[in-house]
């Protein structure tokens, strides 16, 4: 029935299995993914596990743990072509704000027995240790983002995975700009679309989950935080949230760190 | 049509638009988006959908609702959003199709909408005969902008308090309505009450008015209403000085100075998307899981992102200061060479909508200051 249909691999690092849900949560899609590809080795949905090699491998989650390198570089080996999923596969997630801390004295306070721990210092992307075919960004990724990488593949054809700003999608909405009407700090204008401008279509500003857009003026989107009256340090924060680790987003949290 | 003017109150308004609706129009306006605090077209189906008593003060990056503390629908600026969001909107099926065992099917799409827009200021008829000259003029013709600008129905409202990022009369095209209109209006409030002057400019807007029963505005308040609308024009909060400005641009694209005024741009593409003239759109073909439906669909796009100028190898224009001075010499110079008028209506929507307040006429104004001090060393 499913044999000769492309096999999908789905593999989870360091994470919290909210994006690969998000692949069950594509309900009637979800269907029609069944029908037009075979799930060959994905835990979350189904025990049977089939010999690689993988057509389409979704990798979610950082690497963060002794051995997820080796493990990662034989996913690659199987893989043919290989999306990173998430902020966490794609630039260290959440667990990426211990990369410039001291890890062994979060492992003492936060755990009753740290010697049982056992963890690399850095958390880090997919990308930075094998080749990435695509990234899908977010915290969590797009379900449609997800879909259209699937129908793209399928067909044979490039995604449509837009690198342009949040605002884009805001504008394409209808939305009102929380940042000129009310004063709001958005990450929007530095922030890449995907998510359909959520945040800002319930009057909230984006806090950018979907990490840096192609061309981030984090500098200039930072000073005009502070003429609104918004401290450095929650500027700080702000760009040292899902995606501290990504470079852009990095480099603005420290500007506003170091010059305290 | 040199009509008489005819005076209407609020009640012969409420009436108008339940004649459009019944002559098949959908009735859009200024409404007032609650939770928002913003002023933005919306459908409308009385009087109490407009901005009853409201005004907009913008500055730079700043757009704020405030009450005005009388009567008057139209004592604003301009809304968030252009009549271009139904003319022109995102996400327009340019085509449809459907596989049938080894050929297909187009899938026609459902008639579009006549929309009747009441409340449009100057500008925005400036904007829309511009989009006539892109889209319907000696180039080639766009299909879905002309059916849904064809059977549009403009009743315009001229401007007596012009908003703080405005400069329409600057651009020649405003604060009061010279052509472009079904019905022109101007809102009066005086001692003789709140009242609108009406004139037709085509035959639906004289049959419109017909249909009203309307009568005749007396002269002295009708020559009151339209001195106000010309005082407006020496209260812009923005003005741009637009002699030679095509040439001075054209000369100005390799000075540094394009660094400088780009320095602080985002390349959010906030300007572009607001903008009634900005027109650009990508085409991207969409199709189902099994590819037995596909679909192509025109979505605004804007010179500001990456991919716009990308071609083989890279974009045309990597640097935000070369996105941002082809969007501004665009505007102001290039668009000139193309369609033979400015691409620019002076409504004020990118230095107010602009989440860091770039400012298109303070940056005019510093290119010919550049371009002048040049020439003098
Ligand atoms: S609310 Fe945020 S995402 Fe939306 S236009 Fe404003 S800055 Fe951009
Ligand atoms: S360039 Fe700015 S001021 Fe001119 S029409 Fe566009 S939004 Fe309005
Ligand atoms: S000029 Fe302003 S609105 Fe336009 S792209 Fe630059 S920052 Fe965004």
């Amino acid at each position: 029935m499913t044999a000769g249909l492309p096999k999908l691999a789905v593999h989870k690092f360091a994470s919290c299995d909210g994006c690969q849900l998000s692949l069950l949560d594509c309900e009637d899609a979800l269907l029609d993914v069944v029908g037009a590809i075979q799930i060959a080795n994905f835990p979350e949905a189904s025990r049977e596990v089939l010999d690689g090699p993988y057509d389409l491998t979704l990798i979610e989650g950082a690497v963060s743990a002794p051995g997820d390198i080796e493990r990662l570089q034989e996913i690659r080996a199987e893989s043919k072509f290989l999306v990173s999923i998430g902020a966490c596969a794609t630039a260290g997630g959440i667990q990426a704000l211990r990369n410039t801390r001291d890890v062994d004295e979060f492992t003492r306070y936060v755990y009753a027995s740290p010697e049982y721990i056992d963890t690399l210092d850095k958390a880090t992307a997919v990308a930075d240790h094998v080749k990435v075919d695509l990234e899908l960004r977010g915290c969590p990724i797009s379900k449609h983002q997800l879909i259209e990488t699937v129908i793209a593949f399928l067909n044979g054809r490039a995604p449509i995975i837009p690198t342009y700003s949040v605002c884009m999608e805001c504008k394409r909405n209808g939305n009102t700009c929380v940042m000129v009407a009310h004063g709001v700090g958005c990450l929007g204008p530095v922030t890449q679309a995907g998510c359909g401008a959520i945040c800002p279509s319930f009057h909230r500003g984006c806090y950018g989950c979907f990490g840096p857009m192609e061309s981030p003026n984090t500098a200039a989107l930072g000073e005009r935080w502070l003429e609104l009256g918004i401290d450095r340090e929650v500027i700080r924060d702000q760009y040292h949230f899902f995606n501290s680790w990504a470079d852009a987003f990095r480099e603005a949290g420290e500007a506003y760190a170091a010059s305290e | 049509m040199p009509e008489t003017p005819l005076l209407l109150d609020r009640a012969d308004l409420d009436r108008m638009i339940g004649i459009l609706s019944e002559r098949g129009y959908q009735v859009v306006g200024p409404t007032v988006r609650e939770q928002e605090h913003i002023i933005s077209y919306g459908d409308v189906g009385s009087t109490d959908d407009f901005p009853v008593g409201l005004t907009d003060e913008q500055e730079a990056a700043t757009y704020r609702l405030v009450d005005r503390g009388d009567g008057r629908l139209f004592g604003y600026a301009v809304g968030a959003t252009s009549p271009m969001s139904y003319l022109q909107p995102s996400d327009a099926v340019v085509w449809a199709g459907r596989r049938t065992g080894k050929g297909f099917e187009t899938v026609e799409p459902p008639d579009p909408p006549r929309y009747a827009f009441v409340g449009v200021r100057p500008c925005e008829l400036a904007a829309i005969a511009i989009e006539d000259e892109v889209f319907l003029g000696t180039g080639s013709q766009c299909p879905t902008y002309a059916t849904l600008r064809q059977k549009a129905f403009l009743v315009s409202v001229d401007c007596t308090e012009p908003g703080g990022t405005c400069f329409c009369a600057s651009m020649g095209t405003g604060p009061g309505a010279t052509s472009g209109y079904d019905i022109a209006l101007i809102e009066v409030l005086d001692d003789e009450g709140h009242a609108f002057i009406a004139r037709a400019g085509t035959e639906e807007g004289a049959a419109v008015l017909a249909e009203l029963g309307a009568a005749p505005a007396g002269e002295e308040r009708a020559a009151a209403a339209s001195q106000a609308v010309e005082e407006a024009a020496g209260k812009m909060g923005r003005s741009l000085d637009t002699e030679g400005l095509r040439d001075t641009l054209a000369a100005s694209l390799s000075d540094p100075i394009w660094d400088e005024l780009a320095a602080t741009c985002l390349t959010c593409a906030n300007c572009t998307m607001v903008c009634p003239t900005c027109f650009c759109a990508a085409v991207e073909n969409r199709t189902n899981l099994d590819a037995t439906e596909a679909e192509r669909v025109r979505r605004w796009d804007s010179c500001f992102n990456f991919e716009f100028s990308y071609i083989h190898g890279g974009s045309l224009r990597p640097s935000a200061s070369a996105r941002y001075r082809q969007w501004m010499t665009h505007k102001l110079s290039s668009w000139v060479d193309q369609f033979g008028m400015y691409g620019c209506v002076g409504c004020g929507r990118c230095i107010t909508w602009c989440p860091v307040g770039i400012d298109i006429t303070a940056n005019a104004a510093a290119v010919r200051a550049r371009m002048e001090e040049a020439a003098h060393v």
